[in-house]
């Protein structure tokens, strides 16, 4: 299938923030200000995409011996392992981003979209390279999600008077509600399956 | 009877429960657990699923990590949790897979997503590795419990707007309009958000102090 239609879809319509809800804890945790919101969408990127390229070999040898039904388990291990991985390696050879970084490369791990990436391509046979695609798509797409969001919060934090019981992650929610309404304005711009 | 109650507030495992339910309710006070809550709170049955299937795996893998407390070294942890939790995953995922292969097919990835669910690492985090496992099985049940009630209740709300239906038989009559925006995931916040407003409120439970 075409890989731009796909990289676009994953971004836009099948947005795996806003459309297949997926991330939500760190989403709404991390989204106070647009710049910890930013240093979370790039390490998800980054993390995302590396993964997928990482776990579609692995469930490819999974098949050749029949033990798919442990694909969970050893997807989460190749995740804990690449994002402990890239943590040695950023630290040693890109300090001062690993100082911006700090906390979130670690929190990663248990951020669903990482896992549920690897779980869409095996329920969707993808290809290698539409499995790259997807996963860097999808981390780009999450990112866009954390960035408006936080850019809102941040202006509301200053300006807004809001019932107690719906300051600060309450708000949030009808917030990405309001922001997902409009990204269902994207419905059928382009597929994510052939 | 009254004196029962009296002492019932002083047993451990009555706090725990309390605590669980109602005084940190994971979706609406800790805000743990999300996804799942919004995105499969489309149906009861869905709901129903999800959150026996949590609970179940919350409360296995806290049982577990509170009986090898002792021998976890604490640098390495996480990844013990993440294979434990894994494990018992893959179990309800086999289940609903062999007794229920229609809702497993609904639910897709979400049943493997349960291992990401915040609660199941909260709960083995915050309580697991520091209690009993005794009391650990109660706080998990609690949790999970607590997980549950919101996402039945929301979950009856979507369901029976968006449509029609409760547990798939109708009762909004002929001439309902489905509210279509329902099913989809901008129903999932607003709704979430609305039990999040109520349970916050009747709390008094404010996020900046």
């Amino acid at each position: 299938m075409n890989l731009i239609e796909l990289f676009i879809a994953s971004i836009l319509n099948h947005n795996i923030a806003l459309v297949y809800i997926l991330g939500m804890c760190p989403l709404i945790a991390i989204s106070t200000n647009v710049k910890n919101a930013t240093g979370m969408g790039i390490a998800v990127v980054l993390v995302t995409g590396l993964t997928a390229v990482i776990n579609w070999p692995v469930y490819e040898f999974l098949k050749t011996t029949g033990t798919e039904d442990l694909a969970l388990l050893v997807f989460m291990i190749t995740i804990a392992t690449t994002v402990q991985f890239l943590e040695i390696l950023i630290e040693k050879y890109l300090p001062a981003i690993y100082s911006s970084f700090g906390i979130y490369l670690p929190l990663i791990t248990v951020n669903c979209i990482v896992l549920a990436v690897s779980l869409f391509f095996v329920n969707r046979d993808y290809s290698f390279a539409e499995t790259a695609v997807y996963g860097f798509g999808s981390g780009f797409g999450w990112m866009i999600a954390i960035i408006l969001l936080a850019a809102i919060r941040e202006k509301m934090f200053i300006r807004s008077d809001l019932p107690k019981g719906l300051m600060g992650k309450g708000i949030a929610f009808i917030l990405l509600g309001i922001i997902a309404l409009a990204f269902i304005g994207f419905t059928g711009i382009a597929n994510v399956t052939a | 009877m009254k004196k029962f109650f009296a002492r019932l507030n002083y047993t451990k495992s009555f706090n725990v429960l309390k605590k669980g339910f109602w005084l940190e309710n994971q979706v609406a006070i800790a805000v743990l657990g999300i996804c799942s809550s919004l995105a499969i709170t489309n149906k009861v049955e869905n709901a129903i699923a999800m959150g026996l299937g949590v609970t179940f795996v919350t409360m296995a893998s806290s049982a577990f990590i509170a009986l090898i407390r002792n021998f976890i070294p604490s640098q390495v942890r996480m990844v013990t949790y993440m294979v434990i939790i894994s494990t018992f995953t893959i179990v309800v995922q086999m289940f609903l897979k062999a007794y229920f292969p229609a809702l497993a097919n609904q639910l897709g990835a979400y049943v493997g997503l349960i291992i990401t669910n915040c609660i199941v690492m909260g709960r083995a985090e915050a309580y697991a590795v520091k209690n009993p496992a005794r009391y650990a099985l109660v706080d998990a049940f609690a949790s999970g419990m607590g997980y549950m009630i919101v996402l039945i209740a929301a979950s009856t709300i979507r369901e029976v707007l968006a449509f029609g239906t409760f547990l798939n038989m109708p009762v909004m009559g002929e001439d309902w309009v489905p509210w279509t925006i329902m099913a989809l995931a901008p129903g999932g916040f607003f709704i979430i958000s609305l039990f999040v407003w109520f349970i916050r409120d009747r709390q008094q439970f404010d996020e900046s102090k």
